[in-house]
């Protein structure tokens, strides 16, 4: 028995996109195999792993946990949409120079519930990048990087957001 | 680990969905944060052919105070609650105890109702509930409306007093006395996992300086969440030293019956029961003015 099909229309990473999917369909299934986003990954699909986090309305959810039809005029922001212009987003840059991954499955994951976290306190202490991680398994256990990718993000962030804006005249 | 089929509604009001359980009772499950129940749907330990998402049922979003207490929605997320001003000034237990819950990821999502219809024994909830005296407003497919306490909503394991076409509406927490103390302590293999064991306890003290007012929740260690009566008892009307809180804490043991499973035994849960009874009774009566 399947039951009907309905149409879904969200934004993700800014860009209006619709599907057809049952409404048994995951979220995360929804983004990978109707939508062929495929950063986001799954590992557990029952909400232990966190590899699937995603923002939903600028909040970190597990995507196997919520249907795709509940984001249904929902803005989602996917790991594909945190690099601007080829560039990469301070958190990504940050896992990459401290190595905060070891096979990388788990990445996306950590960096959607890092990128979260730090909007939310932008210059945590260590005691708090814990918990937050918490969420997130990394079966290769190579937390200390991911901790230590966290507090340059941080710093990256703030420093970027410090940075005094440059005004450039006009030649008149 | 994809959930079988099912037909899909999104209610914007209770009016309907108490149409919709009136028309699907037992074949239909609520959905609220999905946090407990997308994962047994995943793992087909549930298959309800009709599934009501109450999440579009924004009336039932609130964290309202008037002068005795709390009222939250049955929808309002855990997170909401985590940030509240309002919770953290009117019932700091509650604010303490949440924060204990899951995840970030999960509290984003998981509501305080589902949580609690979820009931299950280890969840940080039922046992805040319990330690707070809540109360529960069910309202039916009919239209009636009941109120419950904590004992009579729990009745055991993933087990609630809610009939199939009932909805877990609001709940009601109660302030603490003036002057009352609490604390939340748990002990979870790694944090955010359901507990070992967990405890939530208040400690009210009167004019002299004697327990007045002394309430253990319990969870991890039994069907429901629960009260420790003999603790409770053995405190109350002492002056709340280091040894009469020992005493008291001695007492859980002969309250509880914990289960054993393969995180622990049920002898390591009442060790572990009894010394963070005691430490939670500790800090609440520091807190207690």
């Amino acid at each position: 028995m399947a039951s009907k099909k309905q149409m879904i229309e969200l934004t993700v990473n800014g860009v209006h996109r619709e599907g057809l999917a049952e409404p048994r369909r995951t979220l995360a299934d929804f983004l990978r195999d109707d939508l062929g986003l495929t950063g986001t990954h799954l590992g557990c699909e029952h909400g232990v792993c966190g590899a699937c986090t995603v923002l939903v309305n600028g909040e970190a959810v597990r995507s196997c946990l919520m249907f795709a039809v509940q984001a249904n005029e929902q803005e989602v922001t996917t790991i594909e949409g945190l690099a601007a212009g080829g560039k990469l987003h301070p958190v990504q840059a940050a896992f990459w120079e401290c190595h905060g991954m070891q096979c990388g499955f788990c990445t996306p994951g950590f960096v959607m519930s890092v990128y979260a976290f730090l909007k939310e306190n932008p210059d945590p202490r260590e005691e708090e990048i814990r918990p937050a991680l918490s969420g997130n398994l990394c079966r290769c256990t190579g937390y200390q990087n991911i901790v230590d990718a966290v507090r340059l993000a941080s710093e990256k962030m703030q420093a970027a957001a410090s940075e005094p804006v440059l005004v450039t005249e006009q030649a008149v | 680990m994809k959930p079988a089929p099912f037909d899909y509604f999104a209610p914007t009001s209770v009016d309907e969905v108490r149409d919709l359980l009136a028309q699907y009772g037992d074949d239909a499950k609520i959905l609220a944060g999905g946090q407990s129940l997308v994962p047994v749907m995943a793992l087909r330990l549930a298959q309800p052919s009709v599934v009501i998402d109450i999440n579009h049922v924004h009336e039932l979003d609130y964290i309202r105070a008037d002068a005795h207490g709390l009222a939250i929605g049955a929808i309002t997320r855990h997170r909401a609650v985590e940030r509240s001003t309002l919770v953290r000034e009117k019932a700091p237990l509650l604010s303490a105890g949440v924060e204990w819950i899951g995840h970030p990821q999960i509290r984003n999502r998981a509501t305080v109702g589902g949580s609690l219809a979820h009931a299950d024994p280890a969840a940080e909830l039922p046992a805040l509930a319990a330690a707070l005296e809540a109360t529960f407003t069910v309202t039916h497919a009919s239209g009636t409306k009941r109120t419950l306490k904590a004992d009579d909503f729990f009745v055991s394991y993933l087990t609630t007093a809610l009939a199939a076409d009932d909805l877990l509406s609001d709940i009601y927490f109660p302030a603490l006395p003036a002057g009352a103390g609490w604390s939340f302590v748990e002990v979870a293999r790694r944090h955010g996992d359901f507990a070992l064991v967990g405890v939530a306890a208040i400690v009210g003290l009167d004019g002299a300086g004697n327990c007045s007012d002394v309430r253990v929740a319990l969870f991890g260690v039994a069907p429901t969440a629960v009260r420790s009566p003999r603790a409770e008892q053995a405190l109350l009307g002492q002056q709340p030293g280091e040894q009469a809180i020992a005493a008291a804490a001695a007492e859980v043991a002969g309250d509880i019956e914990p289960p054993a499973d393969v995180h622990a035994s049920s002898a390591y849960r009442i060790y572990v029961a009894t010394n963070l009874v005691r430490r939670a009774l500790t800090e609440a009566a520091q807190r207690a003015q």
